[in-house]
């Protein structure tokens, strides 16, 4: 594919992810590996594992994902145009809402508390793909996937501790 | 008490650069503890609309709380402070990665990685559910989600037939 037609793939994809992104960054993470390792064939589902694993060992909002994937698909104009993407039409939506009125919005705790329930479950699918992702090429993982979930759900400790954890035993056992 | 235009900028470039593994967590407690520009309830009503309007959540938060303060400019300079500074990071692992990704150590070190954020992912979710507490209802809409999105139906449809089925039981007590 010509990089024209990869960069505007890329802005096509993204923005029309953003405009159903409800509940944040990770719970469009499977509708975004369905899009990125499925339909466009981008990468492999591990691949997509791992740039997701290095946008969440690096500071910022949990979306910069995405610049890692415009990066992989189109270089560093690709990373701009996946983020500007996700990002701009949906930020002068929020924008444009700030604006329209400074009152309560009653409706919005009830649109808020029936979406986040959506919100979990995606999260939740979000886990379960990309721990198949890995285990299936690194069998040996399981235990890290399940130590790191327990640590997470039962700990209020920075994740950063099971990322670094994770580091470590990839390191000590998983070199070929 | 409200910050300057400098102040918003630089407080939303240091929650970009300080926070991992997400930032709403590390701007609540700039904004609110440290700082005392908005009160909790503002935050969380901020970070609640946020949640609902498509887009990046903690984005559509920083719009919200910098328009509160400095109209269009205040959105426009919190948005750019969350986001330069995680891009720059960004720019430079990426290009990290293409040179040393092939290798075998960074290799084992990333799929390592990948791992541990896939088992935090589950656990995030785990912890939210426990703390909704949801009724039966929301349990099944969460259930759905969950296994619609295995089978990797598009998630325009997902939400097209979830959204409505959770509103309606949120409103159901």
């Amino acid at each position: 594919m010509s990089e024209e037609s990869d960069l505007h793939a890329l802005v096509v994809s993204f923005l029309g992810l953003s405009l159903i992104s409800v509940g944040g960054g990770i719970a469009v993470l499977p509708e975004m590996s369905r899009l990125v390792v499925e339909e466009h064939g981008w990468m492999s589902q591990l691949h997509f594992a791992k740039l997701f694993a290095l946008a969440q060992a690096a500071p910022g909002p949990n979306i910069m994902v995405v610049g890692l994937i415009g990066w992989h698909v189109a270089g560093a104009g690709g990373m701009f145009a996946a983020m500007a993407a996700m990002c701009g039409p949906t930020s002068l939506l929020a924008y444009g809402f700030t604006r329209l009125q400074r009152r309560e919005f009653p409706w919005l705790k009830r649109v808020e508390r029936g979406l986040v329930p959506v919100a979990v479950g995606l999260i939740a699918a979000s886990g379960l793909l990309l721990a198949e992702g890995t285990v299936r090429e690194a069998p040996l993982v399981l235990p890290v996937v399940a130590g790191s979930f327990l640590f997470v759900w039962r700990t209020a400790r920075s994740p950063l501790w099971v990322l670094g954890a994770g580091a470590l035993f990839g390191a000590l056992l998983l070199r070929p | 008490m409200s910050p300057t235009r400098g102040e918003l900028f630089l407080a939303y470039l240091r929650i970009g650069l300080t926070g991992f593994g997400g930032v709403n967590a590390w701007a609540r407690q700039l904004l609110v503890e440290r700082k005392g520009w908005l009160s909790d309830q503002h935050y969380a009503e901020a970070l609640g609309m946020g949640q609902v309007l498509p887009g990046p959540n903690a984005l559509n938060c920083a719009i919200a709380i910098g328009a509160r303060f400095h109209g269009g400019a205040g959105a426009l300079l919190a948005c750019a402070g969350l986001l330069l500074g995680p891009m720059a990071v960004l720019v430079a692992v990426a290009a990290l990665y293409d040179q040393y990704g092939q290798l075998p150590l960074v290799r084992a070190v990333l799929t390592g990685i990948a791992a541990a954020a896939a088992g935090m992912v589950l656990g995030t979710a785990v912890k939210m559910a426990v703390k909704l507490r949801p009724t039966p209802l929301l349990w099944l809409t969460g259930a759905l989600a969950l296994l619609l999105a295995m089978l990797r139906v598009p998630l325009p449809l997902v939400l097209l037939g979830l959204a409505p089925l959770g509103i309606w039981a949120a409103g159901r007590r």
